[in-house]
């Protein structure tokens, strides 16, 4: 059940290039899954920002967003005690159940922040997950050592476009380095697509739309899938494997 | 004191005149987990045509300056679906008569659906949308024109008993004219207004935000423009009018009721927050106390004398 919560600043910080980090008390009973994400009100701005979950815990919440326009850049700004109106939790998140005890889980730049409550969920649960991260560049990159620390050094890939970060790539140039039987992806819908097209294993793809409401009710972000009409908000913004239409 | 916020709107009793706008509440399901959906005055439930329908590609929505601009293209499971579940699942969740709205790409299409709402026990008023900007080659064309409005309203009166409001388009020269074509053709009430035609373009790429190019701009920057509508057309007929357009607080819905609307939806509020209803419900009695209004159904039309 969504619920609207009043949500305090502990701390609001630039992680990498236009990335923040902001970390948040208030109530997160309502999250019951990683991959779901919050709806920001901000002041000044009509519609809220639809932000994926980074990390939470009872009574705290951890969101990394990009700034993009007027919005995200005012978030930016905001100071450690201001108050924030969160829409949450919203989306039906990643099913930790599926899948063996093997899983890759895959990030794509600012896709990279649900895979990290993912992964703690992963490993809470006695998967034995591996990593790859995939940014433009060093000055992109960030969480890699957060991600090293939950499932060790030699289970996670950096990679950067342009090499200045890690090893030189795209992250589906790296998936030979490990051996899954599962996969957990999120980034943008090229990056989505090549890990589709380049694996063979089941798995779970989290997807982005414009929105304006967050819970189901505008059909503002509706898409096709082979079963049926579905509202990346409310039925995503994860999608099975099978169900996908590109 | 305790004051009167009911009204009557065609014979339909109202506790109150708020009413969640057509394309905004869903069938009021995810509405129902944030409160509980019987303190509504009715619900204007999603825009329904004669076959299922995707609606437009997506990007479907972009933000302005105190609203947004959708351009869903009237998705909805089609008119048997509806009536055989949604109707059913929605009075489920609210217990008073519900506002079908229904949508058409031509006359027929219109006469279908509502002859097929009016088999529907739950539904308790019709409101035929002659005013979607989000379809081509229906919808507005109907509602840009008094001659093909009232052809819709005399056809589709035929084939039900309930009262029918049509659903009027703001994107027009004269509306006070087709409003009262509607009403000679026999329509019991007008809905307005429909979203404005707005669009808006990234300065990055140089390209329209949303996939169709334009789209239904709505929120508290139409409000004036929905309040002037509802005022001239209060003058031109008789019959009741439910007033919508950027309506976001207690002040607006007592603002276009003395414009002269009867009852008031609230759209793009419910959006942004989607407690908008109950809040305004809420915030109703202290501000008729405050302006000395002991019953709403008195101020309907206040700012014409």
């Amino acid at each position: 059940m969504p619920t609207c919560e009043i949500f305090t600043i502990d701390s609001n910080v630039k992680i990498a290039n236009n990335v923040f980090e902001i970390k948040l008390s208030g109530n997160t009973e309502g999250i019951s899954a990683p991959g779901q994400f919050v709806n920001v009100q901000l002041d000044g701005f009509y519609l809220r920002r639809p932000i994926s979950i980074c990390d939470y815990k009872k009574g705290s919440l951890t969101l990394i967003y990009k700034t993009i326009g007027g919005g995200t850049e005012h978030m930016s700004e905001m100071k450690e005690g201001e108050k924030l109106d969160l829409l949450l939790s919203l989306g039906n998140g990643y099913d930790t159940g599926k899948g063996g005890g093997s899983p890759l889980v895959i990030g794509g730049g600012v896709g990279v922040p649900p895979m990290y409550a993912l992964t703690k969920e992963l490993v809470e649960k006695g998967k034995h997950p591996s990593v790859i991260l995939g940014f433009n560049s060093a000055a992109d990159a960030f969480y890699v050592e957060e991600f090293k620390a939950l499932v060790g050094a030699d289970r996670v890939i950096l990679c950067t476009a342009d090499g200045s970060a890690g090893e030189k790539g795209l992250v589906i140039d790296f998936l030979d380095r490990f051996d899954f039987d599962y996969t957990y992806s999120c980034g943008a819908p090229l990056m989505l697509r090549a890990v589709y097209n380049a694996v063979s294993t089941d798995g779970q793809y989290s997807f982005e739309e414009r929105m304006a409401c967050g819970f189901g009710a505008c059909m503002g972000c509706s898409c096709k899938t082979k079963y049926k009409y579905k509202r990346i908000c409310k039925d995503g913004p994860i999608l099975e494997r099978d169900e996908i239409i590109w | 004191m305790s004051v009167n916020m009911s009204v009557n709107l065609s014979g339909i009793e109202m506790p109150n005149p708020i009413i969640p706008a057509s394309g905004t509440f869903g069938f009021g399901r995810e509405f129902s987990e944030f409160y509980d959906l019987n303190i509504l005055g009715s619900i204007s439930v999603k825009g329904t045509t004669r076959e299922a329908r995707f609606g437009n590609p997506t990007p479907r929505i972009a933000e302005c300056t105190s609203g947004m601009i959708n351009s869903v293209g009237l998705q909805n499971p089609g008119i048997e679906e509806v009536a055989e579940t949604e109707f059913p699942n929605a009075a489920k969740l609210f217990s008073r008569p519900l506002i079908a709205n229904i949508g058409g790409f031509s006359k027929e299409e219109y006469v279908y659906c509502c002859e097929r709402a009016d088999k529907c026990p739950e539904v308790g008023i019709i409101e035929v949308n002659v005013s979607c900007p989000n379809v081509h080659g229906g919808g507005i064309a109907f509602g840009t024109s008094a001659e093909a409005a009232a052809e819709i309203t005399q056809a589709v009166k035929r084939v039900t008993t309930r009262p029918v409001y049509i659903k009027l388009s703001p994107n027009v020269t004269d509306i006070a004219s087709i409003a009262k074509a509607c009403e000679e053709a026999g329509a019991d009430g007008i809905s307005m207004i429909n979203t404005l035609l707005g669009m808006r373009i990234d300065i990055k790429t140089g390209k329209p935000v949303i996939a169709n190019k334009m789209g239904g701009f709505s929120g508290p920057a139409i409000f004036p423009v929905a309040l002037r509508m509802v005022y001239q057309v209060y003058e031109a007929v008789s019959i009741p009018i439910m007033g919508m357009g950027g309506v976001s607080s207690a002040e607006d819905v007592i603002e276009m009721m003395m414009a002269g609307a009867a009852a008031v939806q609230v759209g793009a509020a419910n959006l942004r927050d989607p407690y908008a209803c109950k809040r305004i419900i809420e915030q109703l009695p202290p501000l008729m106390e405050k302006l000395g209004i002991d019953s709403l159904a008195d101020i309907v039309g206040k700012a014409h004398s």
